[in-house]
């Protein structure tokens, strides 16, 4: 696969067409009818849910939120190899691969809520918190990767980052630190054409972002990003790559991000309904369901009674974390160091003197 | 002519003035042509004097920084935005290696005349990174110049300062009052100058020092005190670099006491520096301790513990009422 899809070959790896017939019989993966399904079923959950917070954060119920909408196969693809063992370094757009790695969605509410608890991820293991500054994520994969190396771990690390991240420099110093030592991370980049506002082609003057493996020495892969057969496909290979000792590989997941950047941006001010539009016929959970339903695995009276059930199990989780109560002032204070500096508790003590006064005031 | 305007407004106006009649200025950064920045402070600007002059940059800040020393250099005047205060960490190289020693490595052949604007502060429910109040570590680079508005007018004025200043000007913009202040300003050119403070309120009892959303909150307690018939004078410091020693310091004589009141954490801030102002210049006229109302010395909680961390005009009140009753 690596070499036919070498991407100086400028040829972007696909199996099922928009469609969901096979295009690709050669790397058609070889998965059980069930997991199919299973994989379609994460996929139709972490949307559901990613649309329930958005109308949520509408209602005024959750700050800011990143939607993953239209990018569910990239996730969705990862989280049927990943196992409990292996690392999940994110950015924060990846919502079914937090889901899959043992995170609640309750704890991903609490977290857009506004709580730090949301990214303790206490049922998790080998989990870092989301990373907002870009691409800074990408590092911490590769000083992982070296651990795991040093200790001759069976253990992979997985990590993500957008189009935009890829001009932080810190990208660049990941994968040559990664590549120098063949540490067993798979960078995916999240190909969605937009850094906010800004356009792959005000991104960078590369033809993609695969072939900048080159530079590193180390494997890419240009996939679809919106075919399933294929991210698993790609997915798997690398991590068989990574996991042998050969290496980092760089995976771009061509993909496009229908929502927003976040819900504080308006993407009409940036780009075309048109546009928009014309990735519809490429909507990654679309292109699966045709392929299940064209094998009867699946039916569209089986989603509404799954999303209707789905619905019930997302709001009460998010019911739960609405009622998650207060942040207690010591909540502030205690994990800023190991043994709290006495000068910084002389502060909470000064501040818990006046609440009192303030309380006797009022 | 005068207008009504927000700080938002007053930004873009002052940055659309300049790029009128200063060709050598060249806005840009993340998401600042075709969308305006995500908080709408450069919009319409690239419409108006072109792509070549107002446009997006790819997303690196150390990138953004650094093109900007290789611009002002070869004599352009770069008006660079960090999306977010957080976001300009990647930057600190560029900034502390170059942008601020260019005058002094070359003995003045070379500047980095530029301007490096961002949002910056808590109090808006956003995420992580995105509330930092970072002024003190700007304020201790020789070199650079840090500017803070408090109001629409101020940040025109300063603004047009630091676009004529040849230094390279940090222009931090409180994004909690980014809309929340609304005033009338003069649509022509003018400029404050960088450097002074200035008080906007005049008092008898105790001198308070501040900038950016903290003067609202400060207004705020006087109004407290004053039911308490103490009398606040009110300092807007407008410049966190150079700083306005003299007008501090002749407050603090009239007034025998001072409080520094800032978001940014306690320990190593501006409050720390004000007070040793105050020690150095005005020991003998001390009435009380200077005393200092700042963030507590941890990451700014994200919005649902947020509410313990900011400063209110009661905890203002509460230090003004301690340091009079002294």
């Amino acid at each position: 696969m690596f070499k036919e899809y070498e991407p100086i070959n400028k040829k972007m790896f696909q199996i099922i067409d928009n469609d969901g017939k096979i295009i690709n019989k050669k790397y058609m993966p070889e998965l059980s009818d069930e997991l199919i399904l299973k994989a379609y079923k994460d996929m139709l959950f972490a949307r559901t849910a990613d649309q329930m917070i958005v109308s949520y954060q509408r209602q005024g119920r959750i700050y800011t939120y990143p939607p993953n909408y239209g990018q569910e196969a990239i996730s969705g693809a990862v989280v049927q190899i990943m196992r409990d063992q292996d690392w999940l370094v994110p950015a924060f757009r990846e919502m079914g691969a937090y889901l899959a790695k043992g995170a609640s969605l309750k704890e991903i509410f609490l977290y857009f809520m506004g709580y730090e608890d949301g990214v303790n991820f206490k049922n998790a293991e080998n989990f870092l918190p989301y990373a907002v500054p870009i691409a800074s994520q990408l590092i911490h994969a590769a000083g992982i990767g070296y651990e795991i190396k040093y200790r001759k771990k069976d253990q992979v690390v997985f990590t993500f980052v957008g189009d935009g991240g890829t001009s932080e420099g810190d990208f660049h110093e990941a994968l040559n630190f990664a590549g120098v030592w063949k540490a067993p991370v798979v960078f995916i980049v999240q190909n969605n054409q937009y850094g906010i506002s800004t356009p792959f082609r005000v991104q960078t003057a590369s033809d993609g972002i695969a072939i900048k493996s080159y530079a590193y020495g180390i494997k890419g892969i240009q996939v679809d990003g919106n075919d399933f057969f294929a991210m698993y496909k790609a997915v798997k290979e690398s991590f068989e790559h990574a996991k042998a000792g050969e290496g980092p590989v760089l995976i771009e997941a061509v993909t496009y991000r229908k929502g927003a950047h976040t819900t504080s941006d308006d993407p009409t001010k940036y780009r075309t309904k048109e546009e928009e539009e014309s990735w519809d016929a490429k909507d990654p959970l679309k292109r699966l369901k045709a392929y299940l339903t064209s094998k009867k695995l699946y039916s569209e009276k089986e989603e509404e009674k799954l999303i209707e059930e789905f619905k019930k199990e997302i709001d009460r989780q998010f019911v739960e974390a609405e009622n998650y109560g207060e942040v207690a002032l010591e909540d502030v204070f205690k994990y800023t160091y190991a043994d709290m500096p006495t000068d910084l508790r002389e502060q909470m003590i000064e501040h818990e003197k006046f609440l009192q006064w303030k309380n006797a005031r009022n | 002519m005068k207008k009504i305007m927000n700080m938002v407004n007053a930004i873009n106006d002052a940055l659309d003035i300049k790029l009128s009649e200063d060709e050598r200025i060249i806005v840009y950064g993340e998401d600042v042509g075709v969308e305006g920045g995500v908080f709408r402070v450069t919009e319409g600007l690239q419409q108006k004097h072109g792509v070549e002059r107002v446009f997006d940059s790819p997303l690196a800040e150390s990138g953004i920084a650094g093109t900007a020393v290789g611009m002002a250099v070869a004599g352009l005047k770069p008006v660079i935005e960090m999306q977010f205060s957080g976001f300009a960490n990647p930057a600190f190289n560029q900034v502390v290696s170059h942008v601020s020693r260019m005058r002094n490595r070359s003995r003045g052949k070379y500047t980095s005349g530029m301007v490096i604007r961002m949002p910056y502060g808590g109090g808006i429910n956003a995420l992580e990174h995105h509330s930092e109040s970072l002024e003190a570590i700007w304020a201790h680079i020789p070199g650079l110049k840090v500017v803070i508005p408090s109001t629409p007018h101020d940040a025109k004025g300063l603004m047009i300062a630091a676009l004529e200043s040849e230094d390279p000007i940090w222009f931090m913009e409180p994004k909690r009052i980014y809309r929340a202040i609304k005033q009338e300003v003069e649509t022509e050119k003018f400029s404050i100058p960088i450097g002074k403070a200035k008080v906007i309120q005049e008092g008898t009892d105790v001198t308070v020092v501040a900038y950016g959303a903290m003067i609202r909150e400060v207004q705020k307690a006087a109004v407290l005190a004053k039911k308490e018939g103490i009398s606040v004078e009110i300092i807007d410091l407008r410049t966190i670099y150079p700083i306005d020693r003299e007008t501090i310091a002749q407050s603090i004589k009239k007034t025998g006491r001072i409080i520094t009141v800032h978001e940014a954490i306690k320990t190593f801030g501006v409050g720390a520096e004000i007070s040793a102002l105050a020690n150095e210049e005005a020991f003998l006229h001390l009435e009380a301790p200077p005393k200092r109302v700042a963030g507590f010395d941890v990451i700014v909680p994200l919005p649902k513990g947020e509410q313990h961390f900011m400063i209110s005009p009661e905890k203002i009140f509460y230090e003004i009422l301690r340091t009079v009753k002294y």
